[in-house]
């Protein structure tokens, strides 16, 4: 059996030929990501700014202008109202009412009546209400758990390799989270705790790969010791290509299949994730790599290369 | 790489094995198989989040208010009690206002007995040195209580204890649902309830602090100044909680006769016209205090308050001296169950309100998990596929090794008993795709030693040895995000980032340790010449 080579053998691209061009490229699109995220905002779930979502499945594709009228004839506000999942599924958003909790359990029930009444047999899926100051709390922690996730990951790379290392590590999971919120930002796609999950898990995927390129590099700095650091990393890259190809298909065939026919409420985490691996992918060959020679990384960063060498290298 | 010792071998394989075993009650929960597994074996099973089985979400949190309010209306009653003790001191204009106790003794001489009454009703907070009540004279016949730091947070504290426990009674009665209530930093309790469809009776018997008191009704109040709401010294004026024909409001003494919480129990029934009202039986102590109370007083109305709101004002007809009496007012059958589940569990110290809901019907969670597990299912068979054909006989080990790593995940979480939501499908998933890593590491770097011209038993050896460290620290990243991730996260977020973190362990496990065994066993049985990778 003739089996699959994604990567044929003695593949010599060269990556570092084009760095400049695309490190330019990555620093302009994570810029504009930011500040497109910073003046259009991200569309914030119920989970980050407080309020009631209800979801509902309808028998039949309904009117959306017609219950969106009539959701705002029950004066509750600013009501905004979305398909979710599919042609009969729709998410009622509503936002904080003005009387604390009595009020919000009573437009919530408010919204059930109506939806009873004049949409018999619908089914009401789910309600959330989240008072403002949970929201408050739960942005808050999203914000420090990925900010504490990317410092304690390029923590632990600059303790395993050296602080060149950590710091192309921490610039490579920025570029990844700025580009992901920028996604979110230009999509409209809600935003809610899930996400901020996939985001995380962005953070750890990324350096999964960065981690294997990072390692290599180390490797042959070792061994090539009079080797120039660009053909050093080229060499790397391709010793590690196939592995990164075959590893990134395997979690984008996995999540293609969730994104395509899985549960609709994680589908925000499910996109998420897909597009932070194919940026986390793009970023360990175009910023992880690079900011090494900037940082003017050689053979003697290792210095005290033995009592480096970490525990584990053989497995028992 | 030949030497694999037996006893590795046996470990890896019970390992496995234990793995499988466990995951199969979880496997087989709702199938009619699940009735055939033997009594004697484990019955550990995953449980689903609210977000798969449906059910309601709360989180509750103490009224800072009320908390202090309820506390000086406590001290209040200890007060009253414990100066009634001596008859000489007289003492009159009690006040809570401005969160503190104060009350005026009118016998200037008595200030210091009562002063050294007051110091005896408080107690030391333990391991801060301090006291829960600072007692003062001001103005040289004022007693001033004034709530200590300290005291007030260790009242919170067990408030919130007792708080927990009464949710629980109230929502489970009869204590046989798997329902979860626990408190939450210093002042949240929350409350999962599964299959829940409609919260709104959790909520009512929740929001109900149900405290239940009797007081004798004020008959010597002026009907004007109890409608502007200046009511007699000794007395105060509540509102009606619903009185159709009446007033709006009326005077009651400020005095407890009796209260809830000498109830043994509380059950809803009708009286002589057929309408709802509430059965309550008193405890000995209690029984004996409402039949003197009652003695005392035939022929005089007597308010029934709950929650600061007067339910009814009967007449007292006879004296009740069995200890059993009804509670009436304007109910329907629901709000009388619900009243009387509340009273029976006993008041909350403190009132507690909902900052948080998540309502999940069954339908949602049900199609949920039919549509997570035929991704899972599919996803993971894209995966096999596309590992069988890039690395043939090394991607067959891959395979075995991630169909072990999916039932050593879901072994994992019934032996912890630990929570799947749909995130962790998700999480499930997303492991499925980054577990054949670890091989696509090893496997390409064979291919590369290989490629370099090493033979072959040298070529894997090298392969698993190098590739080692780098998935290693590679695994070690997605540790840091599912860690932070399961701390900062809250319930479904949590749940798949247990799922990542078992995950992450399992499949080093199964694909460094257990493919190499697969590996030694086929190398020392065929003694191959060449490898086809």
């Amino acid at each position: 059996m003739k089996l699959l080579k994604l990567v044929p053998d003695h593949t010599n691209v060269d990556f570092m030929r084009w760095r400049n061009l695309a490190v330019i490229l990555s620093t302009l699109l994570t810029v504009a990501s930011l500040a497109y995220t910073a003046y259009r905002g991200l569309n914030l779930g119920v989970d980050f700014v407080g309020g009631q979502m209800i979801r509902v499945t309808f028998t039949q594709p309904v009117n959306v202008e017609q219950l969106r009228s009539r959701v705002l004839g029950l004066h509750l506000g600013e009501a905004s109202i979305q398909e979710f999942g599919g042609p009969t599924s729709y998410q009622v958003r509503l936002p904080k009412p003005p009387g604390g909790d009595a009020a919000a359990n009573e437009a919530a029930n408010k919204v059930k009546q109506l939806v009873a009444a004049d949409y018999p047999g619908a089914r009401v899926d789910s309600v959330e209400t989240v008072s403002g100051k949970v929201s408050e709390e739960l942005a808050s922690d999203g914000a420090k758990a990925i900010i504490f996730a990317m410092l304690g990951i390029a923590l632990y790379i600059w303790i395993r390799f050296e602080w060149q290392f950590g710091v192309g590590a921490l610039l490579t999971l920025a570029h990844d989270v700025s580009m992901t919120l920028g996604f979110f930002a230009f999509t409209r796609l809600q935003v809610d705790l899930n996400v901020v999950a996939a985001i995380l898990t962005i953070v750890g995927y990324s350096l999964n790969d960065t981690v294997v390129i990072y390692d290599r590099i180390r490797e042959n700095l070792r061994k090539y010791r009079k080797m120039a650091i660009l053909p050093l990393l080229n060499l790397s890259l391709n010793e590690t290509l196939a592995r990164t190809v075959v590893t990134s298909l395997t979690v984008l065939i996995a999540l293609g299949v969730l994104m395509a026919i899985g549960p609709e409420v994680i589908f925000g985490l499910a996109i998420a994730i897909f597009l932070g691996v194919l940026i986390g992918t793009y970023s360990s060959i175009y910023i992880s790599a690079p900011v090494l020679v900037w940082l003017k990384v050689t053979p003697d960063s290792f210095v005290r290369v033995d009592e480096k060498d970490a525990p584990g290298t053989q497995p028992a | 790489m030949l030497e694999f010792p037996r006893w590795k071998i046996w470990i890896v394989t019970l390992v496995v094995l234990a793995g499988i075993f466990m995951s199969i009650p979880s496997l087989i929960a709702g199938t009619p198989y699940a009735n055939r597994w033997p009594a004697w074996l484990p019955h550990d099973k995953i449980n689903l989040g609210l977000d798969l089985a449906g059910g309601s979400h709360l989180l509750l949190e103490a009224d800072a208010g009320d908390a202090q309010k309820q506390r000086l209306q406590g001290m209040e009653d200890s007060v009253a009690t414990e100066l009634r003790r001596d008859p000489r001191i007289d003492i009159g204009d009690i006040s809570t206002s401005g969160g503190r106790l104060s009350f005026l003794v009118r016998d200037p001489t008595k200030v210091d007995a009562a002063f050294d009454r007051m110091q005896k009703l408080t107690r030391p907070v333990a391991l801060t040195g301090n006291r829960d009540w600072d007692v003062q004279v001001a103005d040289s016949t004022r007693v001033v209580l004034t709530p200590t730091q300290s005291g007030t947070v260790q009242a919170l504290k067990n408030a919130m204890s007792v708080a927990r426990d009464v949710v629980r009674r109230r929502i489970d009665p009869g204590g046989t649902k798997e329902i979860t209530v626990v408190t939450e930093g210093n002042n949240r309790i929350l409350v999962e309830v599964p299959g829940v469809e409609n919260p709104d009776q959790l909520k009512r018997l929740i929001g109900q602090t149900a405290r239940l008191e009797f007081k004798l009704v004020d008959l010597e109040a002026n009907p004007n100044d109890v409608m502007q709401g200046r009511a007699p010294p000794g007395s105060e004026v509540l509102p009606y909680a619903d009185n159709p024909a009446g007033a709006p409001y009326i005077a009651v003494k400020r005095r407890v006769m009796v209260s809830g919480d000498q109830l043994t129990d509380a059950r809803q029934s009708f009286d002589q016209d057929g309408r709802p009202d509430i059965d309550i039986t008193f405890n000995t102590a209690g029984a004996r205090r409402f039949g003197r109370v009652t003695q005392e007083n035939v022929n005089k109305p007597f308010a029934i308050i709950l929650d600061n709101r007067v339910l009814s004002a009967p007449n007292i007809n006879e004296p009740i001296l069995g200890g059993r009496a009804q509670i009436t007012g304007n109910f329907t059958v629901q709000t009388a169950h619900d009243l009387s589940v509340s009273l029976a569990s006993g008041k909350l110290p403190v009132k507690l309100n909902v900052i948080e809901e998540r309502t999940v019907g069954p339908d949602l969670g049900k199609d949920s998990i039919h549509k997570g597990v035929i991704a899972s299912l599919i996803g993971t068979l894209g995966v096999i596929l596309f590992m069988l054909i890039t690395y043939g006989r090394f991607g067959v080990y891959a395979t075995v090794a991630l169909v072990v790593n999916a039932f050593l995940i879901l072994g994992i979480m019934a032996m912890f008993g630990a929570t799947l939501t749909l995130p962790g499908i998700a999480g499930f998933i997303l492991t499925i795709g980054a577990a054949v890593d670890a091989n696509v590491l090893i496997n390409e770097r064979i291919r590369e030693e290989i490629r370099r011209g090493r033979r072959l038993l040298d070529a894997v050896e090298t392969g698993y040895r190098e590739a080692f460290r780098a998935i290693f620290d590679a695994n070690v990243t997605h540790v840091i995000s599912a860690a932070i991730m399961a701390y900062f996260g809250s319930g479904p977020v949590r749940g798949f980032a247990v799922v990542l973190l078992i995950g992450v362990v399992t499949s080093v496990f199964t694909a460094v340790y257990f493919t190499r065994m697969l590996v030694a066993l086929w190398i020392r049985r065929t003694r191959p010449r060449e490898l086809h990778i």
